[in-house]
């Protein structure tokens, strides 16, 4: 039951964004100008870019991964749809877990779709385990989505608040983006030392704590807020 | 017991006859801790810069460590209050919590401000630069923004109870990164030094920064009990006048 529910917030909103995927182009394609700036910002120089595609990459994804999450409530919050579905008889912990889903697919389609793209401008190929890093993308994506969800439903709800969600999510994730850009770094580099899989071991462990502790308070947030 | 522990069982005997009389009291008992703390904290940093010999590889430089030291455990031991409020106030839902929270959260952020500009100042001596991107000073700098955000998003939200459940939930949050950044040197190749001991500390640096460091508790329970008064204040303030009477 808490499952099938859960299935439904996260196809519904895979729906809207599969109808109109404004959203998730918008993302894209702010990521992808990121990846330009930073190689801009930093100089076009090859050996450098290709040290840096790791981190370039995942700071493209944070920055638009806040765009993102804030969209994923701006629809729930007008005409009072939020209040619809928690009257419905919804666990709200399967909303939170519906929609972190939803976030999360968003973020990895767009990691997926910009990796060809960051390995070509910073000619940076795979050289390392191709599953390791699909395994990074999928958790580093969680990892910005579990905390996300939960501030992006705080600071939707809460007038001029919107500014507000870089700094609270920013600094919480910094553990996981520097987990996410080691980890992708040293699997493009072909992970000599063996690396990686500590650094996945960290991002899964962030991933676990913050899933569950962020489950557990956003039933608090909809049910008093 | 050594007098470093016996300086400390006298506060905490103090604060708790102290609290347990405060009705009995002249004047507010957070100011006898206070007034304790400050006493510990001028004989401390009196030690620490006139009595204390130089530490035998960084001269002068090391006695900055009676501060910079006790300002980093009571910035994480506020925090950890302050995460301890954060949940009370989510299992009763009592406007105390979140008054203590928000003080706690204000104090260590005001401490972690000055762990990191006494930790700078430490740096350029004996590092060589003010700043770098090691792993203890980057969580202690991220551990700061953390809570910067949560005060940030108090003074955005004006509705009482809505700003209590939200800012407990961020704090909660918060609180997730603080044993990342305690256990960082152990994690992570970092030029920060691993946590000391007393066996490898000589007597008189264990004395000295254990004085300093009860001064440092005493001080911040003083200023956490202040600001718990001002928020109690400002609570009242803003509360809605009573209905008048139509009987």
């Amino acid at each position: 039951m808490w499952l099938q529910q859960t299935l439904a917030v996260a196809r519904k909103d895979l729906l809207v964004e599969w109808r109109s995927p404004v959203r998730m182009s918008s993302v894209f394609f702010f990521a992808l100008a990121l990846l330009l700036m930073v190689a801009f910002a930093t100089g076009a120089d090859t050996n450098t870019l290709r040290k840096q595609a790791g981190g370039a990459l995942w700071l493209g994804m944070l920055l638009s991964s806040t765009r993102s999450l804030d969209q994923s409530f701006q629809a729930e919050t007008e005409d009072g749809a939020l209040e619809g579905l928690v009257l419905w008889p919804v666990d709200p912990r399967a909303i939170y877990f519906g929609k972190a889903i939803a976030n999360t697919t968003v973020l990895f389609v767009v990691a997926t779709a910009l990796t060809p793209l960051c390995i070509a401008m910073y000619d940076a190929p795979i050289q390392g385990n191709p599953l390791l890093f699909f395994g990074f993308l999928a958790f580093g994506s969680g990892a910005l989505a579990a905390p996300g969800t939960l501030y992006a439903l705080i600071t939707a709800q809460a007038r001029g608040a919107s500014v507000l969600l870089p700094v609270l999510l920013f600094p919480l994730v910094a553990p996981a983006l520097i987990a996410a850009a080691r980890g992708t770094t040293v699997v493009m580099e072909g992970d000599g030392m063996g690396d990686a899989p500590s650094w996945l071991g960290l991002l899964v462990a962030f991933n676990v704590l913050h899933w569950s502790l962020s489950g557990l308070l956003f039933a608090r947030i909809v049910e008093d807020g | 017991m050594s007098t470093g522990y016996i300086i400390g069982l006298i506060g905490l005997l103090l604060l708790m006859f102290s609290a347990a009389l405060r009705k009995s009291l002249p004047f507010r008992w957070e100011f006898l801790v206070g007034a304790y703390g400050l006493i510990l904290f001028l004989g401390g940093q009196y030690g620490g810069l006139f009595v204390a010999p130089p530490e035998r590889m960084m001269g002068d430089v090391a006695r900055i460590l009676y501060v910079h030291v006790p300002a980093a455990w009571l910035a994480m031991l506020t925090y950890t209050l302050a995460f301890v409020g954060a949940v009370a106030y989510l299992l009763t839902g009592r406007d105390g919590w979140d008054w203590f929270t928000e003080s706690a959260t204000e104090v260590g952020t005001v401490l972690t401000g000055l762990l990191l500009a006494l930790g700078a100042i430490f740096a350029r001596p004996t590092w060589g630069v003010y700043w770098t991107w090691d792993p203890r000073l980057t969580s202690s700098a991220i551990m700061m923004i953390t809570f910067v955000g949560v005060i940030l998003l108090r003074t955005l939200i004006t509705e009482p109870n809505r700003r209590a459940l939200w800012s407990s939930v961020a704090t909660i949050l918060a609180f997730v990164n603080i044993p990342v950044t305690y256990l960082s040197v152990q994690w992570w190749r970092s030029m920060h030094q691993v946590q000391s001991t007393p066996k490898t500390m000589s007597e008189m640096y264990v004395l000295l920064l254990r004085v300093n460091a009860w001064a440092f508790l005493f001080l911040t329970v003083f200023f956490i009990v202040t600001r718990w008064r001002i928020a109690q204040a400002k609570a009242a303030a803003d509360a809605p006048p009573p209905l008048p009477d139509i009987a």
